[in-house]
């Protein structure tokens, strides 16, 4: 049976996963060596159990993701902090430092001319957390890929490593953020 | 009893975009909703940033038209300077915008839409993406990874990386182009315009397949907004606004973009994160429109490229009468009808000299307080709008984005298929499809303020107004 791995889009730009379609015609090598099981640019229903690698982009920033990250973790060999949003934050973070409340204020209430209000339907939206959360800092994280988004090739490189049961070791050309 | 139906992807629980349907006591339906459920808050987080680093910033606004986001910020910030850039700069600015429409373009059709064209709506969900694709039509998928793959590398040879380059700046661009790259990028043409024709083939193929559903896909009346060029040509970069109604007329037209203003108002509701912009003259919702390809080939008089405007006559057959095509099916039309002219017009734009000059940045200091830029991406014009101080620190931002200003569309799309086939209380399958097929059209690129690339995996439940499920469907 052909190894089960998933990706998965939090809090973030979904660059990451843009860079993963960059792995071009390499993308038609790996349809044959593993089984897409859960993915955005895939249709599945939810996240599945028994997979063996999850590559998870973006924060932690809202209570849905932070259900979805611990669904992963509990159905998931190995979990890959896939890019800078997952690795530390990053982009998504940058509101960290502000009030929450300011922020929506922003967006919702002064730039916005007609009914100005803040989304407050929870039942149908997520709640923001107070702050974004880089991955490890919600569950165990078992390897990290960092880069604004990670280059293709890094994304081939350790792709290839976890095939071959071993947690890449990145060289010092793949340990950069940005 | 009135029941809410929600239809949501199970990966709701990662943020994903829903859809929920309002009953009432006869099952009937009432009203349908298109919630976004993603927030990062760049309109607050820029401030305190200087104008020369928000291009950088704000490409992470979305890895799928991160170059969109850089020329539209480059562009508020030549306002900033009160600077005209470089002719290289502004032909350079141009081709890096083409190769995101190509990528984009791309990504939508081949790797997104296709597999329900090609595999089917009702194939097994397992294998219904670009993998399941490579494994059935793996030649067409191929040329659809080839394809994006030429738009992407547009992108390297200018900006020196695929996504989120800071290569374009207040002022025009940080670095010249050079002969090699050229001829690198020119080797692809042939490949490319033969793909961009195949791939109209197979849609055309595609509508008559589907001739019973598209009536239903998003067909209703709305205006249509965009940039066009000083000819009236179909533009990408610069350009003034137009806006057209269903009936194809012009009713207003050569719109400065930097006092958009005066013409979009945005209204915010407690069901989405997704803000809904409108034309101020008609009101809040009434001004309901629509940008992107099908509001672009619908707006403009002219292609100018041959292939493409050859299709644009074909396209207007379509609009009969009206002169504007009204149903959101065929966005996919107008897409690809755009990645045709794409490919043709990077080819006149590395036959320009042009490309090849040295003098490529105005160098200025802050000269206003504010400014506007205006491109189109994708999926539909997108405005960044700066408030600076002497010192070039940002004090506001407003950034208008082009799938929230499908937002109203959307909504309206989802509730006409509602109303046309959900009935009382069973969901068929037949249904999940074409919810989920609706929206695809508009191509939402959710993660410029949510998620979701196209995909909505659903999971439909009628609710009744105890809480209780009546009915379930899985997919």
């Amino acid at each position: 049976m052909k190894p089960r791995v998933a990706t998965v889009w939090l809090g973030g730009c979904s660059g990451c996963h843009m860079s993963f379609l960059d792995m071009d015609e390499r993308l038609i090598e790996l349809a044959d060596k593993i089984e897409l099981v859960f993915s955005p640019i895939a249709d599945v229903k939810e996240f599945p159990r028994d997979v063996d690698v999850t590559l998870v982009e973006g924060a932690v920033a809202n209570v849905e993701h932070e259900e979805l990250a611990k669904t992963i973790r509990r159905n998931s060999r190995i979990v890959v902090s896939f890019g800078d949003c997952a690795v530390s934050g990053n982009v998504t973070a940058m509101r960290n430092p502000r009030d929450l409340n300011e922020v929506l204020s922003r967006s919702y209430v002064e730039l916005a001319d007609t009914t100005p209000q803040i989304p407050r339907e929870y039942q149908t939206i997520a709640e923001l957390m107070t702050k974004a959360r880089p991955v490890h800092e919600i569950i165990k994280v078992d390897a990290f890929l960092h880069g604004c988004p990670p280059t293709a090739d890094q994304i081939w490189f350790a792709v290839n490593e976890l095939l071959a049961g071993r947690l890449p070791a990145m060289s010092s050309v793949y340990l950069r953020y940005g | 009893m009135a029941q809410t139906v929600t239809i949501s992807p199970v990966t709701r629980i990662e943020g994903h975009a829903k859809i929920t349907v309002q009953l009432d006591d006869h099952g009937i339906v009432q009203d349908a909703r298109f919630h976004v459920n993603e927030f990062r808050g760049f309109e607050k987080f820029c401030e305190g940033r200087l104008v020369w680093e928000m291009g950088g910033i704000t490409s992470r606004i979305c890895g799928i038209c991160p170059t969109s986001h850089l020329i539209t910020s480059a562009k508020a910030g030549d306002e900033i300077l009160a600077v005209e850039i470089p002719e290289t700069a502004e032909k350079l600015r141009r081709l890096i915008t083409l190769g995101q429409w190509l990528q984009s373009h791309a990504l939508s059709f081949f790797h997104l839409s296709s597999p329900d064209f090609l595999l089917g709506f009702d194939s097994a969900p397992a294998a219904r993406n670009i993998f399941g694709l490579l494994a059935d039509h793996k030649d067409f998928a191929k040329r659809g990874i080839r394809m994006r793959k030429f738009g992407q590398e547009i992108i390297e040879q200018l900006g020196g990386r695929k996504i989120h380059t800071p290569w374009a700046v207040a002022g025009g661009v940080r670095e010249a182009f050079e002969p090699a790259k050229k001829d690198h990028l020119l080797g692809w043409i042939p490949e490319a315009k033969e793909t961009a024709l195949l791939a109209l083939d197979v849609l055309k193929k595609i509508h008559v397949k589907f001739v019973k559903d598209i009536p239903n896909f998003g067909n209703f009346r709305s205006l249509y907004v965009g940039l066009v060029g000083k000819d009236g040509e179909l533009e990408y970069y610069d350009g003034l606004l137009r806006v057209r109604d269903a009936a194809g007329n012009t009713i207003a037209d050569k719109l400065d973009p930097t006092r958009y203003p005066e013409y979009f108002g945005e209204a915010s509701e407690q069901w989405s994160y997704l803000k809904f912009p409108y034309y101020k003259p008609l009101g809040y919702p009434e001004g309901m429109y629509r940008v992107g390809p099908l509001a672009r080939v619908n707006i403009c008089d002219f292609i100018d490229s041959p292939l493409a405007e050859a299709e644009r006559v074909l396209f207007k057959e379509i609009a009969g009468e009206n002169l504007v095509v009204n149903n959101s099916f065929y966005y996919h039309y107008a897409r690809l009808i755009e990645m045709l002219f794409a490919v043709e017009k990077i080819e006149m734009l590395l036959n320009d000299p042009a490309i090849l000059g040295g003098n490529i940045r105005a160098k200025a200091m802050i000269n206003r307080s504010e400014g506007v830029g205006a491109s189109e991406a994708p999926r539909g014009t997108l405005f960044h709008h700066y408030w600076v101080n002497e010192d070039g620190v940002l004090q506001k931002v407003n950034l208008v984005i082009a799938t929230a200003q499908n937002n109203l569309a959307m909504n309206r799309t989802v509730r006409q298929i509602a109303m046309r086939y959900i009935d009382g209380k069973k969901i068929t399958e037949g249904t999940l499809n074409r919810l989920e097929a609706g929206i695809r059209c508009y191509d939402p690129c959710l993660s410029c303020s949510t998620h979701a690339i196209g995909r909505m995996p659903l999971h439909v439940q009628l609710v009744d107004a105890g809480g209780t499920v009546v009915d379930e469907v899985l997919r």
